[in-house]
């Protein structure tokens, strides 16, 4: 937040208010400290805060047999659940957008469906199906797979939104030139509109990877999982789990500041909004909820400047 | 199919599917109340012209939105709970529902507040010099003229909120709740093999009737209520 | 324009392609070149558990625990030498299927001998009777057996049949907590927010072995059931015969003894004498 920003919500503070919000500095600061301290007096009583509780996670072993094959692991269903959830969203999105009554009902039947189920019950589904059909590594493809349907549909609503956030002169100059409906779609509509998705995209792999972390559940040996069989081996779960989430929150929010960059240099390179839409947010909207693109123009007149989701 | 249908109906007699929605519902419903009033203080707390008091809404929401929520309730029980022994019931069940209730209270407040401040985005500059113009400072301003419509703006967000909510509730599995819907799922369908397709089309429907009616009532509500302009 | 997309798209397909195709080889590694019943010959794939600390613990390239040194003992038997073992994870719910599609040749996970697996599978041994039986604080001296439960904080895995039977026959009133492994109870206990964590008796040895815990919990010696932990083998082996030979072998020559002490150090944990070492079943 700029300082620009923080005086369109108030004026700028005469002597009194400056008192006043230098007390509540204060006062807020030292909540926030003695709830910290609270919290680290009663760790420190339950010996969790001793040395030999985390020397052992600051070893060449822990990490080259743990956190980074776990953090692999994580990675991996990550980029593939990617890849698959574009092709799946491409599909279901442009099919969505089809003039064809049946494939518009289709698709909106699947994206609805797989948007609604948790994402947790499909994955011990496939796992437990996969198992029982002698597929190898099941709890690694019912990660990915349940990982693709979830995020496809929603990358099948970010499609969607996207084109129709489009002005609406690219279609009509495209039909003007000769194209069909069609053609229109796949040449001049979805390219944009993709441009303008690749920050929700990137913004969406955070929910990829904090739902990949769910496959604990089901065994796949992703980062929390192997943090949680490093801290069974040298009883210390707690400090081992606190490693595995700094590392998620780390990365997570590099993906989300990547995200806003991304948003920041695309605009301009499409007729498309580039908005980040509730970055790491899941957009697990129902039915026809709309995404609200397009309403980038009001944003900059937004009392918070362009969307910083 | 007849012999399909009795098999069926002999499941649902012998496991208590409607109550274990129960249980996710009533996690939701009470995870969501915490979650809005927490998430609008610290929206509040984002706009605020106090820097500690941004600083704290800023913290809380990186942190807490790039955890993963299975991580928030593993700590729940093992952190809170176990080192900090913070215990909210002597009754188990009790005492796990909640924890699990605040958990995913904790990690939705964070978009709640996302959610807000989207919505204080939508309020044009206008607004806020006018209400500065006749005088009021920043709580009356918040309160009077810019938090009202925020929430009609943010509408839509919130909803996406609640829905992402309904869903999660299944992760209470993680903090020792033993009897909702996914922990249920396996155990009906390690037992009942053979039904596993429609074992996990009762309950991915069930979500669906959980969450299309509040994806429609949110797109209807944005609409109606949104602030023309 | 066209001919770009097209090779973006292409570039993702090989990504995905070569990312699963990675997966497989580093996932499956132990597959190749087992063959069931060729003593001798390459190697030999054995199912264990990676996440019990004590009896099957996968830490990097190593593995250690009482059912890993039991196999190894046995393999060395069957003409295969340390190195000629390949491991893989046999998760309780899967030791089935691992069995009958032929992607392990024998289990030793903590695996107990009943009727209903029989139908799938066969069993060798027993090589180890344990008992279900109580984790609890080095200085608790209140809890004695699963009738002192009642009012009590007991923790197990999810699932577990040791936990629900306590609840159902012995104590009623047993406050009931699950959680996804062993070492998160072991943690609630040291914390004294649970009183009591109930599995079988040698897994609790084994985790009241693990340095962080020794001196801290105790296993209580009372066991209120038996378990025939017994090594699983495909239906149609022939190898039970051969594998009873060496498990009888290891009683007697003192290596048996030698395990257990090994695992379950610093506890003063001793196994059920009147069950073990124990007398072997028939092959059928």
């Amino acid at each position: 937040m700029s300082s620009q920003t923080r005086t369109v919500l108030f004026d700028a503070p005469g002597p009194v208010a400056r008192r006043r919000i230098r007390w509540g500095n204060l006062v807020a600061a030292i909540v926030v400290l003695a709830l910290a301290a609270v919290v680290l007096l009663r760790l420190q009583q339950q010996g969790q805060l001793e040395a030999e509780k985390w020397t052992s996670i600051f070893t060449a072993d822990a990490w080259t047999n743990f956190y980074l094959p776990g953090l692999l692991s994580t990675l991996r269903a990550a980029a593939v659940a990617v890849v698959g959830a574009v092709v799946f969203g491409l599909v279901f999105g442009m099919g969505r957008l089809s003039h064809m009554g049946a494939v518009r009902v289709v698709s909106t039947i699947v994206v609805e469906f797989f948007r609604a189920v948790p994402v947790l019950l499909m994955m011990i589904f496939f796992w437990l199906l996969f198992a029982q059909k002698d597929l190898p590594d099941p709890s690694f493809w019912a990660v990915v797979l349940s990982l693709i349907l979830y995020n496809g549909s929603v990358v099948a609503e970010l499609v969607r939104s996207g084109v129709h956030g489009l002005p609406s002169g690219q279609r009509e100059a495209a039909l003007a030139i000769g194209l069909t409906r069609d053609q229109s779609l796949r040449s001049i509509e979805v390219p944009q509109a993709l441009v303008a998705m690749l920050p929700a995209l990137v913004s969406q792999l955070v929910v990829v990877l904090k739902d990949s972390a769910l496959g604990a559940i089901i065994l796949y040996p992703e980062l929390l999982q192997q943090a949680r069989l490093f801290g069974s081996g040298n009883s210390n779960i707690l400090q081992s789990l606190t490693v595995a989430a700094v590392m998620f929150i780390l990365i997570n929010y590099s993906l989300t500041k990547a995200a806003e960059a991304l948003g920041g240099r695309l605009r301009g390179r499409t007729a498309g909004s580039t908005g980040v839409q509730g970055a790491g947010l899941e957009n697990g909207a129902g039915a026809g909820a709309t995404l609200q693109a397009g309403t980038d123009e009001h944003d900059q007149q937004g009392l918070l400047g362009p969307r910083q989701g | 199919m007849s012999d399909f249908l009795s098999q069926f109906g002999e499941l649902f007699a012998s496991y208590d599917v409607l109550g274990a929605f129960w249980v996710n519902i009533q996690l939701t419903f009470w995870a969501g109340l915490i979650a809005l009033v927490v998430g609008c203080v610290l929206a509040l707390f984002r706009i605020s012209p106090v820097p500690s008091l941004a600083w704290v809404g800023t913290a809380y929401v990186t942190v807490f939105r790039n955890t993963p929520l299975t991580i928030i309730m593993v700590f729940m029980t093992l952190g809170v709970w176990g080192q900090l022994k913070i215990q909210v019931s002597d009754d188990f069940p009790t005492n796990f529902f909640w924890l699990a209730v605040i958990g995913l209270a904790i990690y939705h407040a964070a978009f709640v507040c996302e959610s807000i401040r989207s919505g204080v985005n939508t309020v044009p500059l206008g607004q806020a010099e006018a209400a500065r113009a006749i005088g009021l400072s920043f709580l009356p301003a918040a309160r009077m003229v810019i938090l009202p419509q925020a929430f009609r703006g943010a509408i839509a967000p919130l909803g996406n909120t609640l829905i992402a909510l309904i869903k999660n509730s299944t992760v209470a599995a993680a903090a020792g709740v033993a009897t909702e819907t996914s922990t249920l799922l396996k155990n009906m369908i390690e037992f009942n093999s053979s039904l596993i397709y429609a074992i996990f089309l009762t309950f991915a429907v069930g979500y669906v009737i959980l969450v299309i009616p509040v994806g429609l009532l949110t797109t209807t509500l944005s609409r109606r209520l949104a602030v023309r302009r | 324009m066209r001919a770009r997309r097209t090779a973006v798209l292409a570039g993702l397909a090989a990504c995905a392609i070569a990312l699963t195709a990675c997966s497989s080889d580093s996932d499956d590694g132990g597959d190749g070149g087992s063959t069931a019943g060729s003593g001798g010959g390459d190697t030999i794939t054995i199912g264990i558990k990676y996440d019990q600390p004590g009896l099957g613990f996968k830490d990097g390239d190593k593995y250690s625990g009482f059912d890993v040194d039991v196999a190894t003992y046995v393999a060395k038997d069957l003409g295969y030498d340390a190195d000629q073992i390949e491991w893989k994870e046999a998760p309780s719910a899967q030791r089935e299927t691992l069995l009958s599609t032929g992607q392990v040749d024998m289990i030793f996970a903590t695996y107990s001998i009943t009727d209903e697996r029989k139908k799938t599978v066969s069993f060798a041994g027993p090589y180890f009777v344990a008992g279900q039986d109580l984790l609890v604080a080095e200085d608790d001296s209140d809890i004695t057996g699963p009738e002192s439960l009642n009012g009590k904080n007991l923790c197990s895995v999810s699932g577990s049949t040791s936990a629900q039977r306590i609840k159902d026959e012995l104590a009623s009133k047993v406050n009931l907590l699950e959680q996804p492994g062993y070492a998160e109870c072991v943690t609630a206990l040291s914390s004294g927010q649970v009183d009591a964590v109930t599995t079988d008796d040698i897994i609790l040895a084994g985790l009241a072995a693990q340095p962080g815990n020794q001196g801290k919990v105790k296993v209580v010696g009372n066991p209120f059931s038996t378990e025939r932990y017994g090594v699983g083998i495909p239906k149609d082996s022939d190898q039970c015969e051969a594998i009873n030979t060496s498990l009888k072998k290891m009683f007697d020559d003192g290596s048996w003894d030698t395990f257990i002490k090994d695992n379950t150090e610093g506890t003063g944990y001793t196994p059920n004498a009147d069950e073990n070492p124990p007398a072997l079943d028939d092959c059928a």
